[in-house]
């Protein structure tokens, strides 16, 4: 299924005179979890939400499942979405909701749905206002799950969830997305483990898409070279994104594969993804390139930018 | 997890089947069946109470006001639940407003102040048949209720009208009888949810929208409904009890006279002093309408009949009905473009 799971050309979202989001680009092809990062207030929920039919787009076009109009009826059936502070209905029971879900949806797998809030133990008579956010996190996660998307999308899932918590939902989704193949897109603004979770990255900052691509491509094409600080400024042969000096040392990353030559006296190593992503995020300005991301093709703009 | 299998995903198809109206209903009994039953419950007891004092209230109609003016009638039934009565029948004009305001407000405002909005209008069913799934059943049930309710008012007030102390064209039961009671349910219901998706918070929604019904209420009491169908004109003193009379001015040789002039006129009439007045010289010594009439001046009187009741009520529901269908409506459309 070499479909985008979701596609946007020159996206925008104005929210009165402020752009939340200008000129997004993407095409994030079916079968990855995606991670949408940036600080706060850069436009992930903004991008979420137009992904979801939530929002309207002020310019430009989102469309998700391989060509679906965000928010259309094919698009709600096959998009399950888990909002920010996971809002459930705090007065119903969690058996309740689970109806409530089912009756909301032309699919709901209500044996899947109960088997997980068993083995989570939730009980089903509890209020969802009275569980845990672990749980209430779980309790939202389930229903989404139980939809049988095509598409995850997640804001902030785990933002407010105590590491184990934040691990159990995270394993749970890294499930649904190896065992069933659902895509997933999250947003998140915790980068420790977005290596062990996400294999396509998605970098927002001010509005704008900075980095955009699978994570074995970003690593692949991405450098650190450590080497004299005297002579940190004078590396021009490939693109700097960050440089980063201690002492006497200086620490590049630059837009460099394996086979780029590396100048006498310094050293190359891998980046991980999380030094990358940091990397970026501290210089906003820092090249808004837009990485491989496959389905380019529709869009030849994109790597021009 | 992992042995469970997966239901196939159905290829994605255009013609997708929505979601069952059926299923909708479900959801919008679950989660409003609270707010139902408190309107139920609140309409129940006053209905108990309405029935109780409504049986005594007959009772004494039938044995004492036959006939209606004797004064066993008014010892006995006027006296006795006169108050009652209107005090029940003011209570009553703001049950509409109530029911509008707590079962209607809250039913938006609060999806968007917790922020459950972003769960509801994200699953498959979509937003179109999400509201219109919730707004319509909430409609028709509170409007079934009030008009269910209006049937025992009338019960409760016929021995007043029997005893010719309340006319239809009252201001205090017009719009508790007929269809007028049920249609101003409906659109203060209409009102609420369209407040609360204004608003988007439940307690300010609450508010805005008994505001808003209160005024919308008082200028129809006030200003609207006598110019529903054009008033009949008479110069005839001898009109019946039943009709509503709304306006009355004078003309002399063909011409209206001013409300000035008539002032003017009235300095120069001095009622005789009161210790002459006697039983039979009172008409023609302290009506100053007589007065004027002598004078050449003729005294008009635009009214309402008793017989338009009726047709003051369809009206009163038609405009009402209309203007409900147009407050859901535009609720309907804000939810769907409301950007998140």
């Amino acid at each position: 299924m070499n479909v985008n799971i979701i596609e946007t050309s020159g996206l925008g979202k104005r929210y009165g005179s402020t752009w939340a989001l200008r000129e997004c680009m993407l095409a994030v092809p079916a079968g990855h979890v995606a991670a949408l990062v940036g600080p706060n207030g850069a436009g992930k929920t903004t991008l979420l939400n137009l992904a979801v039919g939530l929002a309207e787009p002020t310019a430009g076009a989102v469309t998700v499942l391989g060509g679906l109009a965000a928010g259309s009826p094919a698009a709600l059936d096959g998009i399950a979405f888990v909002a920010q502070d996971t809002p459930l209905y705090k007065n119903l029971p969690a058996a309740d909701m689970l109806h409530l879900t089912r009756n909301l949806n032309r699919r709901f797998d209500q044996p899947y749905a109960k088997a997980r809030l068993g083995e989570l133990g939730i009980p089903l008579n509890r209020r969802a206002g009275k569980l845990s956010g672990g749980q209430q996190a779980q309790l939202a996660l389930t229903l989404a799950l139980a939809r049988r998307p095509r598409l995850l999308v997640l804001d902030e899932p785990v933002a407010m969830l105590d590491p184990l918590a934040r691990h159990d939902f995270m394993a749970l989704v890294l499930t649904a997305a190896a065992d069933d193949g659902v895509s997933v897109l999250l947003s998140s603004h915790v980068l420790a483990e977005l290596e062990r979770v996400a294999d396509y990255l998605i970098l927002l900052s001010r509005g704008r898409v900075q980095v955009a691509g699978e994570v074995d491509d970003l690593i692949a094409s991405h450098r650190v070279l450590t080497g004299p600080a005297a002579e940190a400024d004078r590396y021009t042969e490939r693109p700097l994104v960050h440089a980063r000096r201690a002492d006497a040392q200086a620490h590049l990353l630059v837009r460099a594969t394996a086979d780029d030559p590396v100048p006498p006296r310094w050293e190359a190593h891998p980046v991980g993804l999380e030094e990358l992503a940091m990397a970026y995020l501290r210089e906003p300005g820092a090249g808004a390139l837009p990485g491989p991301a496959r389905g380019r093709a529709t869009h030849p703009t994109e790597v021009t930018k | 997890m992992t042995a469970l299998t997966m239901p196939g995903r159905p290829a994605h198809d255009a013609r997708l089947r929505p979601v069952p109206w059926r299923r909708m209903a479900w959801v919008t009994w679950r989660q409003h069946r609270a707010a139902l039953g408190g309107v139920a419950a609140f309409l129940g007891a006053f209905a108990v109470y309405l029935w109780l004092t409504g049986l005594q209230m007959h009772h004494a109609e039938a044995a004492y006001c036959h006939p209606a003016g004797s004064i066993g009638c008014a010892i006995n039934f006027t006296g006795r639940y006169g108050e009652t009565a209107i005090i029940v029948s003011i209570a009553l004009q703001a049950v509409p407003a109530l029911i509008g305001a707590f079962a209607g407000a809250p039913v938006l405002a609060r999806e968007l102040e917790t922020g459950t909005f972003r769960y509801a209008w994200t699953q498959g069913i979509g937003r179109l048949r999400w509201t219109v799934g919730k707004l319509v059943p909430l409609a028709v049930a509170v409007t079934a209720v009030a008009g269910a309710f209006t049937v025992l008012f009338a019960w409760y007030n016929q021995p007043w009208v029997a005893a010719g102390y309340v006319t239809p064209f009252s201001a205090r039961v017009f719009d508790l009888l007929g269809v007028a009671f049920a249609a101003w349910t409906l659109a203060a219901f209409a009102i609420g949810v369209l407040a609360g998706m204004l608003i988007r918070r439940a307690v300010p929604a609450i508010a805005a929208s008994l505001a808003a019904y209160a005024g919308l209420a008082f200028a129809t009491g006030l200003w609207l409904r006598e110019h529903y169908i054009t008033p009949l004109v008479t110069s005839s003193t001898n009109l019946p009890g039943s009709a509503w009379i709304t306006n009355n001015w004078y003309t002399k040789d063909g011409k209206l006279v001013s409300q000035s002039a008539i002032r003017n006129i009235l300095q120069g009439y001095h009622p005789a002093p009161a210790t002459r007045v006697g039983p039979n010289t009172s008409q023609t010594i302290l009506n100053p309408v007589g007065y004027l009439t002598k004078h050449g001046y003729t005294h008009w009187i635009s009214y309402q009949p008793g017989s338009r009741f009726w047709p003051f009520q369809w009206i009163e529901g038609g405009w009402l009905l209309a203007l409900s269908v147009l407050l859901i409506a535009a609720t309907v459309w804000l939810v769907r473009r409301r950007a998140a």
